[in-house]
């Protein structure tokens, strides 16, 4: 491990999928950067996700899809990106629900195919006649969300950007408003400017310097099977489900009810999964009928980071730049980290807008928040 | 306020509940079930066994090597063996002791840390049919141990295999097809096992002992020497030889000298590892005061300077495709080298990264090499490489391997398929309150239309709208 740094022209607390993305952006405009980590990279929700890439309500998604067929040639590393999604659906209401989905995408210029059911089964050969139809995304695509992950961490050590792991950030030092340094166990390290991407941390973070980022941390899980033959199309999902077909075969599937966890700045006390797994079962069998003799192999936990409206924020507060996916990261990862970089560069977004995604529209958010929405743990 | 999405108050009460479940129909787990039946209150007693012969054949839950005869395919027939190999069962019918075999228990929930949502203690059991989940005021595991494996080349032949599946083949299921082993080991374990095989007709070709000197009390030695039981010391493995049954030859190498053993049977009687996995996937620790070990799961973890020993001594002479994750097909370059998969391309960059660049960037988990190597993810859910990878990680990085972490367990600890694990009868809460994600209505409307007319329209649809 190299020397443990006095000072980086620009600190990122967090090596979730966010913060990388976003040091890795900043590495390729020749800024000196260093991550620093409570823990291992993409160790919580960033390596622990569906790896869905279609998140058309974004306004970083047209970015997005230009940078994941490149991803893996510009970061050097496999992420596994796979191109376009199908959903299907065994139920009529969903099914019509999806389909209005696709006409709203399909009038904002990402073009979705409606799949009438014998469509839907011939492109989805775990299904059967269960399967009432569905939607073909001609866009969007799902990739390995651990493998996707560690590729940014490489790629950014590539470039010169330093990774320090097991080191949590203990607080922020600040001068005249401005972030100066960050202090940890391994010491303190002066910066110029400062990324906070420490997701379900984030909060705990920027409150002592006056900055309210509000976010409620929740536990979802997810089931993967052993492999099943390789659908040529595997970002499938439906049902109540999202997830994917792995390269290997594994279907991989979440969804459903989570619960509303207590944070501490070392992580969550613990990612138990509960006997949701059967609930998962029986949706992805539902889905695939075909498949439904496969053996459930793993389930695991996410703690995941909601804001107020479940939208991101983006936001900088003179040096400090600071955002949240709430939820929705993993895929817009490598537009994120680049609108991460143009704040902290230029100071606004170079390819899209993000004025409504700033901290000013929780200016009257209420102290209990959480507990007016349930999400208190 | 409660959150409609969320998983408070949708998980059931368990459709049956015991005073006592205990998980294991071993010597312990039976005496544990026949004195909570003593005492009064209900009492379940759930053993695995028999395995269905198709798990057996991935090695679940023990290390078989395929050295199973046909006769495991014969679930009747494997009762009958149960039956007879184990008095205790009758006994516990007789007191009154709801016995249930070939039944699994797969998964332990349990209030804690970060969750609060269970309504009751449960542990998750199925068997060939159905599975279901019981309630339980005290739960009692008797699971036992298993092998503690590692690997040389030629390892992923049938006929290697672990010493408790040698015993559980023999002395449960009446069901080993060997002639010939050769054990590696010589403690107490491997000891055993080859008294046994010789007890039961099986050549014993020799004991293999890494270190200068034999493992064991020299009473037990001279028990050997009069069976006519060599003793091969200082020795590690330097090839095998297989057929298309499997093995059929092994070479030690001896300090500079090779000798070549016949034998159809390579038994790992190294270590045993408390068979523990259902208290780490649910993240329990053994204090828990609902929670009873008993028999060999309550037994001391394995002396891991031994298996270090071993695990050098054979690694020094396995070569690089050595199989480590037999499920994955990864290598032993594989694994030290991280690269993925073989079905993603491997490019340049990667070949500059190794176990010792992972762990330069700071202290480096078996978990993120099962994410990039994929070791550990297959069917056999690391049984048979989790070891291999803790010891190629301490080698690798010069962490003593008492400080490496364990690749982590999950649920279900057994692999279940879809169908049974199904949750067809789940209560209308869970059906209702089911979202895609979080059911947060405000998440998808579109940017452009967030301040709009429009935002009112797809807000108020704006539930299950994940792609």
């Amino acid at each position: 491990m190299s020397d443990f740094p006095t000072g980086a022209s620009v600190v990122v607390i967090g090596a979730g999928v966010t913060g990388l993305s976003a040091a890795w952006w900043l590495a390729r405009s020749g800024v000196d950067v260093v991550v620093i980590d409570k823990f291992i990279v993409g160790w919580e929700a960033s390596g622990r996700n569906g790896g869905g890439a279609s998140h058309y309500q974004s306004p970083l998604f047209a970015e997005e899809q230009r940078l994941w067929p490149q991803m893996d040639e510009l970061l050097g590393y496999p992420t596994e990106y796979r191109r376009e999604r199908i959903i299907i659906q065994r139920d009529k209401a969903l099914l019509d629900h999806y389909l209005a989905v696709g006409r709203m995408c399909s009038a904002m210029g990402y073009r979705v195919d409606p799949l009438d059911a014998q469509q839907a089964q011939a492109m989805v050969p775990l299904t059967d006649e269960t399967c009432l139809g569905g939607v073909h995304l001609r866009f969007g695509g799902h990739a390995n969300p651990q493998r996707t992950v560690q590729a940014y961490a490489w790629a950014l050590q590539d470039l010169g950007g330093r990774i320090f792991q097991h080191t949590p950030a203990l607080s922020i030092e600040t001068k005249g408003g401005r972030a100066v340094a960050v202090h940890t166990q391994r010491g303190r390290i002066a910066c110029d400017a400062l990324v906070v991407a420490a997701g379900p941390q984030s909060g705990m973070l920027l409150a002592p310097v006056g900055i309210d980022f509000p976010v409620a941390s929740a536990r979802a899980e997810m089931i993967v099977t052993e492999p099943a033959p390789l659908m040529a199309i595997g970002g499938v999902d439906g049902n109540g489900l999202y997830g994917r077909q792995t390269l290997r075969g594994n279907l991989a599937f979440g969804g459903g009810p989570h619960e509303w966890i207590g944070m501490a700045a070392d992580g969550p006390a613990a990612r138990p999964t509960s006997p949701l797994i059967r609930n998962l079962a029986r949706r992805v069998a539902e889905m695939f009928p075909r498949a439904a003799h496969l053996n459930v192999i793993r389930s695991w936990a996410g703690v995941i980071e909601n804001t107020p409206d479940g939208r991101p924020i983006f936001d900088r507060r003179e040096n400090v730049t600071m955002a949240t996916m709430s939820g929705v990261g993993f895929g817009l990862s490598p537009a994120s980290g680049h609108a991460i970089r143009d704040l902290v560069v230029d100071g606004v977004c170079s390819f899209t807008d993000l004025s409504k995604l700033g901290l000013n529209r929780f200016a009257d958010l209420p102290d209990d928040w959480r507990e007016q929405r349930g999400w208190a743990a | 306020m409660l959150d409609f999405h969320a998983l408070d108050g949708k998980i059931p009460l368990a459709e049956v509940r015991y005073g006592t479940v205990v998980v294991g129909a071993g010597t312990a787990g039976i005496a544990a079930a026949l004195a909570a039946a003593k005492a009064g209150g209900t009492v379940l007693l759930v053993d695995e066994n028999p395995v269905p012969g198709g798990l057996m054949g991935t090695d679940v839950p023990l290390f078989y090597g395929g050295r199973m005869t046909a006769a495991v395919q014969n679930s009747g027939r494997m009762v009958e063996q149960l039956f007879a190999s184990n008095p205790g069962l009758e006994a516990a019918f007789d007191a009154g002791i709801d016995v249930r075999l070939g039944t699994i228990a797969w998964g332990l929930y349990r209030n804690g840390p970060a969750f609060r949502t269970m309504p009751e203690a449960q542990l998750g059991l199925a068997d060939s049919e159905r599975v279901w989940m019981v309630g339980y005021d005290r739960l009692v595991l008797a699971t036992g141990a298993r092998d503690v494996v590692l690997g040389f080349a030629g390892w992923d032949q049938p006929g290697v295999m672990g010493a408790q599946a040698f015993h559980a083949l023999l002395t449960r299921y009446d069901a080993l097809a060997s002639r010939r082993v050769l054990i590696l080991g010589s403690g107490t374990l491997a000891c055993e096992t080859a008294l046994l095989a010789i007890s039961r007709g099986i050549e014993v070709a020799g004991l293999v002992e890494v270190q200068a000197t034999p493992q064991v009390p020299r009473e037990m030695v001279s028990q050997l020497c009069a069976a006519g039981i060599p003793i091969h010391t200082g020795c590690t493995i330097a090839a095998t030889t297989s057929g298309i049954d499997g093995i059929e030859q092994v070479v030690l190498r001896c300090g500079g000298a090779d000798m070549a053993i016949a034998c159809d049977t390579i038994c790992l009687a190294l270590a045993v590892q408390p068979a523990t996995e259902l208290l780490e996937a649910a993240g329990v620790s053994p204090g828990a005061a609902d929670i009873t070990l008993v028999g060999d799961c309550a037994g001391p973890a394995p002396d891991m300077a031994v298996i270090a020993a071993w695990s050098q001594a054979l690694g020094r002479l396995a070569p690089p495709d050595t199989i480590v994750c037999q499920c994955e097909a990864v290598t032993r370059a594989d694994l030290t080298g991280i690269q993925p998969p073989n079905y993603l391309d491997r490019p340049p960059a990667i070949a500059a990264r190794s176990l010792a660049t992972l762990a330069a960037d700071g202290p480096a988990h078996p978990d993120q090499i099962k994410r990039l190597t994929r070791a550990g993810m297959g069917q056999c859910q690391g049984r048979r490489c989790r070891t291999q990878v803790a010891c190629l990680l301490a080698d690798a990085t010069g962490v003593p391997i008492g400080q490496i972490p364990v690749a982590s367990f999950r649920a279900p600890v057994r692999p279940i398929p879809l169908r049974l694990l199904a949750d067809w009868q789940e209560s209308t809460a869970m059906a209702e309150g089911w979202d895609v994600w979080f059911g947060i209505p405000t998440q998808w409307t579109p940017y452009a239309d967030i301040g709009t007319p429009r935002e009112a329209e797809i807000v108020a649809n704006g539930g299950n709208m994940h792609v």
